[in-house]
């Protein structure tokens, strides 16, 4: 990035922020719920497609950030620790439970990867049924305190959407920063060719050991910031059919580049909401939507926008 | 354990192993031979289960009509699935698998819409009564799932090893473009797997039917299992998914008689991670997965 393209990125940061910002004014208090875990999910997208960059493709995402959000209740209710402290407590706890799943974890690749991660998620998502004096089994756990920040409680949305809004802001500015940093373009080199940049001489197992926990940790988070905003949290909210549908965010964002799954889970969002009629129907529609996309547009939205706008430029007489 | 506990457990592993043997099968050879993984193979076993409840239990045909009759339609939509999710995303293995996971949606939605999401639906036995084992009642229903899952796989058997068009599927899996230079129509030999793939899950779900409940969900504990016993077996090994079926069935039946269901699986799935660290290729595998 030359100087004019940081300032004007800095500049269209600055304007999305302060939007975002204003954004509760105008809206009723639903709407700003629905923003609440709009945010948690944009931590959510980005760190999943942080874990893809490397080509593994897991089904282990919405379980890491069902372990942040334990984790954080646990510590909340238990312990009673501060919403500060939860948060990233929860990041850290749920990077390490990814560090121990990823010693089996590591030794499979693609499909063998994708299966293997469902099933040792499924193992952890079946311990919380398990052992219910600690987990609550079931029924999960409720009564999570939700605490204060700078003395207002954050039991108020707007309150809670702005906390939310300042976490996410710090995660993506993180998350920006490793994508572009060394360790990024070695997770990408993995996806492109994982023998060549072992012959160039890459420890191929750490950096993918690597990537499953930061993406875990960031999810983690997440976790944290969603059972502090429901006050509960149980295993069903963190089974296949959820974590299909954050695959599906991702690959109708593309995961191209870094703003893609923003993209595609705004998109999905709004769908989501319009089929709220049609709620028997609403797997189908996705089920669909990822099957087409996978067939005919395999990189997204994020590179049929790329495609779009090659092709205008192109046309347009440009240098190119 | 008392014996005739005992020996009534074993009876229930060796009819589990066999049910799990035909899902995993299917599995294992759609991803030996053509690299295709199917996500929708528990929908498949589910809509197996269907077609014996739409014609046996509301029609009235008699049990085995319906069971022939589930084999060649699940056999169909592992064709059509092929046909259309496989074929297009042929050269990215995950766009597939991530595709039929979308498939699995469309068909749980579609079984539901049609026969009601509410209450699971009974299947009534076609054979009631028990037969006594050294002094264990084993449910003669359970007991006939044997012989026939050994019979379909013996002639899966005879077939890949026996016969010109097994020959081919195998040599498709060793090396496709080989496999096409020697004259083997890879398309026709990719849509007979996914034909065979759907049949063994449809076999499976048939059976099952009257034993277990029959709701749009019940393929996801299948397919779970399904994923542990092909990776145990090794990836792509058809004996290594028919012995792992087996352990997985006995691990299942024993966990759940001495604790619960849910500490079964857990089981189920530590074993899998256990042999990932110690043997990556799994029981019967020859590269790592």
């Amino acid at each position: 990035m030359n100087t004019s393209k940081t300032l004007q990125f800095a500049l269209l940061s600055l304007a999305v922020i302060g939007g975002m910002i204003l954004l509760p004014q105008g809206l009723g208090l639903y709407s700003v719920e629905l923003l609440n875990i709009f945010l948690v999910n944009v931590i959510l997208v980005c760190s999943y497609r942080m874990t893809v960059t490397t080509g593994d493709w897991g089904l282990a995402h919405i379980v890491m950030m069902g372990v942040g959000g334990y984790s954080a209740a646990l510590l909340a209710k238990d312990a009673g620790f501060s919403i500060y402290l939860t948060i990233p407590a929860a990041g850290l706890i749920a990077a390490f439970v990814a560090y121990v799943m990823s010693l089996p974890l590591s030794r499979t690749v693609g499909f063998g990867y994708f299966i293997a991660s469902f099933a040792i998620a499924e193992l952890v998502r079946l311990s919380w049924l398990k052992f219910d004096t600690l987990f609550g089994g079931v029924r999960g756990l409720i009564n999570i305190p939700i605490g204060k920040v700078f003395g207002y409680s954050l039991f108020d949305p707007v309150i809670y959407y702005y906390l939310s809004l300042a976490v996410a802001v710090i995660c993506l500015m993180l998350m920006f920063q490793i994508d572009r940093s060394r360790i990024g373009i070695v997770w990408r080199s993995l996806s492109t060719d994982a023998d060549l940049a072992r012959s160039g001489g890459i420890n191929v197992s750490y950096y993918r050991k690597l990537a499953f926990m930061c993406g875990s940790a960031f999810a983690g988070v997440a976790g944290a910031l969603l059972v502090h905003r429901l006050g509960s949290v149980d295993p069903k909210g963190f089974d296949l059919t959820t974590m299909i549908y954050l695959v599906i965010w991702v690959v109708v964002g593309g995961t191209g580049s870094f703003w893609g799954p923003i993209a595609g889970l705004i998109v999905m969002t709004f769908f989501f909401e319009w089929t709220r009629e049609f709620l028997a129907w609403r797997p189908l529609f996705f089920g669909g939507i990822l099957i087409l996309f996978l067939i005919f547009l395999p990189n997204g939205l994020d590179g049929l926008l790329r495609k779009l706008f090659d092709k205008v430029t192109s046309r347009g007489g440009a240098k190119q | 354990m008392e014996l005739a506990t005992f020996v009534q457990t074993l009876a229930n592993s060796l009819v589990l192993g066999s049910i799990y043997a035909l899902v995993a099968i299917g599995l294992s050879l759609a991803f030996g031979v053509m690299r295709m993984a199917n996500f929708a193979h528990g929908e498949f076993y589910m809509v197996g289960a269907y077609v014996v409840y739409a014609l046996y239990a509301l029609a009235g045909w008699p049990f085995y009509a319906a069971v022939a009759v589930a084999v060649p339609v699940v056999a169909v939509l592992g064709m059509l699935t092929e046909r259309l999710i496989f074929r297009p995303t042929k050269s990215n293995t995950l766009a597939g698998f991530m595709a039929t996971a979308g498939l699995a949606f469309i068909l749980q939605v579609l079984a539901g819409q049609i026969w009601g999401v509410g209450l699971a639906k009974q299947v009534p036995m076609p054979i009631v009564g028990a037969t006594e084992i050294f002094g264990a009642l084993i449910s003669t229903q359970r007991l006939t799932i044997i012989p026939i899952a050994f019979a379909t796989l013996a002639a899966l058997w005879v077939f890949l090893y026996r016969t010109k068009w097994g020959r081919g599927m195998r040599a498709c899996s060793i090396d496709p473009d080989a496999a096409a230079l020697q004259g083997i129509d890879i398309r026709k030999m990719s849509l007979l797997t996914m034909g065979l793939s759907g049949a063994s899950a449809g076999l499976a779900g048939a059976l099952m039917s009257p034993i277990y409940s029959v709701t749009p969900y019940m393929g996801h504990g299948v397919v779970l299992i399904a994923f542990i016993v092909v990776i145990i077996g090794g990836m792509a090994s058809v004996e290594g998914a028919v012995a792992a079926a087996f352990i997985i069935g006995f691990v299942h039946t024993f966990g759940t008689t001495i604790w619960d269901g849910i500490t079964a699986t857990m089981l189920g799935v530590a074993f899998m991670a256990v042999i990932l660290v110690i043997r990556p290729q799994g029981l019967f595998g020859q590269n790592p997965v």
